[in-house]
């Protein structure tokens, strides 16, 4: 039973990870009906930023994760200002494409300036601490990544509920055309969701490279397995996201644990689910659903 | 390239009545000659280096087709494009690899390369008549990431079945050959001694000619016309008739059937490959492929193909001052990735239609070029008629 409770916490704390990276992918949909490819790499951008400044340039931890999360957010803002406000009215998977040059880019750059291969994550506190109850180990990186996730969604609740840009990023959500008449200002609604994003996806990819000793440029591969998460939810869906991504941790989790079927089955658990999903509903869980009559 | 060569846009009403031939203008044939001529003596001084960049891009150009053949004239986005191609390479491998000859060593039946060559192509199209109907009704992005999970299953698979992928470590694949004559060593051909570069040379580019002129032709068929009627708007091509499923799947079936050819060719050249050869890296490169180079364009994928695949090799090449600079991570693959990220953005910012759209205008320039000598009127009516197809391949959904 303590075995089964500290897989649950594992894949509670793993799909924290998930639904923080399937929320960017969201906000971004949601204001722009864009898949962002590059997703991963802010988080890759975000956790290598905050290990150089706590490791290399010895700033305070807090410190760090707010220039980790600056640095990251103007990279978003500068790649939707200089290159996606010129795509507006493309053919959505053109735009997508730009998305995936920029993965490319970002991937390689993050390498040319830190070529050193594995590096230490930023972290306020020893690695193997943590809490031990009935025989399972709560770890504090792991008891973070869900206190925090918590926290960043309670902010996007409040943000989309009570603040004048929220409702002005809903609105465009639902309808653009309307919102531009309604005086929206669509340009910034833009800037707004990538700027979210971005930071959003900062804070997931600091908690990523903490629940592992080392990482390396291999980080931004976590956007894909997020994928599942955001259909299992529904693309345009903020909470489906959060719920599609618990979801696809504790199944990583419990396939990991419990399924004997060869090399690596957990891998593709996640994607088998969402397929099987997608079978009864054609737009996630929450999505959505378009009405096309012939 | 030439007005009249194979590349199958849909044209415009006017011009469908009377499609443009093969080999009609002088200029076209001229380019035809002159084609010739470079490949020759690509074949013949290229020299391995060059041509191994060129033949490899010559099989990407065979993916790139299969994939337009979906995404580009249907309109149905796929990032499964490695899957086919995966499945085609090892049913390759399966017939045609050598017998084990110890008892751990992945199968092979030994056949000749006329058996799993095709055989490559049908497995992998009745994989995706099996897979078609589930994957098909979905819409955008919702097929984009089922056709993603077939990547990541198939990996698993191949990860899996050790018997015929060699598991982990991979496993050889078959050169081509006739008899006792093989391409990986191949015996002089009435006294020449050809290199294993020059002899896939000519077969890619045999098997990419015939599947380029048979792609284009389908296009002007009825099933590629309601491809295209699908593409642009479902609902429209419903209404006038035409069979929605019939239409998808003969679109995901053809393409699965060229993607497989193509895997099985993309291993058999190197005569080696992993699980991981088939990545998700490697089908979003075959999509890049065909955006850059030009949506429902023939000669769009293999431009494409050589954009993506070769340039960042020739960069490669032509960047080899960068190496010993590497203590600061620049090598010179990390700047050639690089380029080709920026390479990307920039193309489709400022080049929608892709290669194959700058090449049109230059066209459109030859044509008036063409009128102004002439002093006729007819050529600019053509001129406004080539921008209007231009344009239809931009409002495409894609």
């Amino acid at each position: 039973m303590a075995n089964f409770i500290q897989l649950v916490f594992a894949g509670l704390a793993l799909g924290c990870i998930y639904a923080l990276v399937a929320l960017g992918f969201t906000i971004i949909f949601k204001a722009s009906e864009v898949i962002n490819f590059a997703q991963g790499e802010f988080l890759l951008v975000g956790a290598y930023v905050a290990s150089a400044a706590f490791l290399d340039w010895h700033l305070n931890f807090f410190v760090a994760v707010l220039l980790a999360i600056i640095i990251t957010v103007l990279v978003a803002l500068a790649f939707e200002r200089l290159a996606l406000r010129r795509m507006i009215g493309r053919p959505v998977f053109t735009i997508v494409m730009i998305t995936i040059g920029l993965d490319v880019i970002l991937s390689t750059g993050v390498v040319v300036i830190w070529p050193q291969g594995n590096r230490s994550p930023a972290t306020p506190f020893q690695i193997q601490s943590g809490i031990n109850y009935g025989g399972v180990h709560f770890g504090a990186n792991d008891l973070w990544t869900i206190a925090i996730t918590i926290l960043v969604c309670a902010a996007l609740y409040v943000f989309f509920r009570y603040t004048r840009y929220g409702l002005a990023m809903r609105a465009t959500a639902l309808d653009q055309e309307a919102a531009l008449a309604m005086g929206i200002n669509i340009r910034v609604v833009y800037a707004l969701a990538w700027g979210i994003a971005a930071a959003i996806a900062t804070i997931g990819g600091i908690f990523l490279a903490i629940s592992e000793t080392t990482f390396d440029a291999g980080l931004g591969g976590i956007a894909l397995v997020a994928f599942p998460a955001i259909i299992l939810g529904g693309l345009d869906s903020i909470p489906g996201a959060v719920v599609g991504g618990i979801v696809i941790g504790l199944t990583e989790e419990m396939t990991q644990a419990y399924a004997n079927l060869g090399v690596n089955f957990y891998t593709i658990a996640p994607y088998i689910l969402m397929i099987l999903v997608l079978l009864v509903r054609p737009y996630g869980l929450f999505g959505t659903r378009k009405v096309e009559r012939v | 390239m030439s007005a009249s060569a194979p590349v199958a846009t849909h044209e415009p009403p006017g011009q469908a009545a009377a499609p443009r031939g093969l080999l009609r203008s002088s200029r076209s044939r001229a380019l035809i000659v002159a084609g010739l001529i470079v490949l020759g003596l690509v074949f013949l001084f290229g020299g391995d280096e060059w041509l191994s960049i060129l033949d490899f891009t010559l099989i990407a150009a065979i993916a790139a087709l299969s994939l337009n053949v979906l995404t580009g004239y249907a309109g149905q986005i796929s990032l499964g494009i490695t899957f086919f191609m995966g499945l085609g390479a090892y049913t390759a491998a399966w017939l045609g690899g050598n017998p084990p000859s110890a008892p751990g060593d992945p199968v092979g039946l030994g056949l000749s390369f006329l058996i799993w060559l095709p055989a490559a192509g049908i497995v992998a199209a009745l994989a995706g008549a099996l897979i078609g109907p589930t994957a098909l009704r979905l819409k955008g992005f919702y097929l984009a990431i089922v056709t993603l999970a077939l990547v990541f299953i198939g990996q698993y698979l191949f990860l899996n079945l050790r018997g015929i992928t060699g598991g982990p470590q991979g496993r050889s694949f078959p050169a081509p050959g006739f008899g006792d004559f093989t391409f990986a060593s191949p015996d002089p051909i009435f006294g020449f001694q050809f290199t294993t570069n020059q002899l896939y040379f000519v077969l890619l580019v045999i098997v990419l000619v015939v599947s380029a002129v048979f792609i284009a032709n389908v296009m002007r068929s009825r099933a590629g016309r309601a491809f295209q009627a699908v593409r642009d708007n479902e609902v429209g091509a419903a209404i006038m008739g035409v069979n929605l499923f019939e239409a998808k799947m003969g679109a995901f079936i053809l393409s699965s059937f060229l993607a497989g050819i193509a895997g099985a060719l993309w291993a058999s050249y190197p005569g080696f490959a992993a699980p991981n050869t088939w990545s998700l890296v490697l089908s979003i490169q075959f999509v890049a492929a065909i955006l850059i180079g030009g949506v429902a364009s023939v000669w769009g994928s293999i431009l494409g193909a050589a954009f993506v695949f070769a340039l960042p090799l020739v960069l490669e090449m032509i960047l080899p001052q960068l190496q010993s600079a590497s203590s600061v991570g620049l090598s010179s693959g990390n700047v050639s990735t690089i380029v080709y990220g920026a390479l990307i953005i920039v193309f489709l910012l400022f080049e929608p239609a892709g290669v194959i759209g700058l090449i049109r205008r230059g066209q459109i320039l030859l044509r008036r070029f063409d009128d102004r000598r002439k002093g006729g009127k007819s050529a600019t009516v053509l001129a406004s008629s080539e921008s209007e197809s231009q344009l239809d391949v931009e409002s495409s959904k894609l």
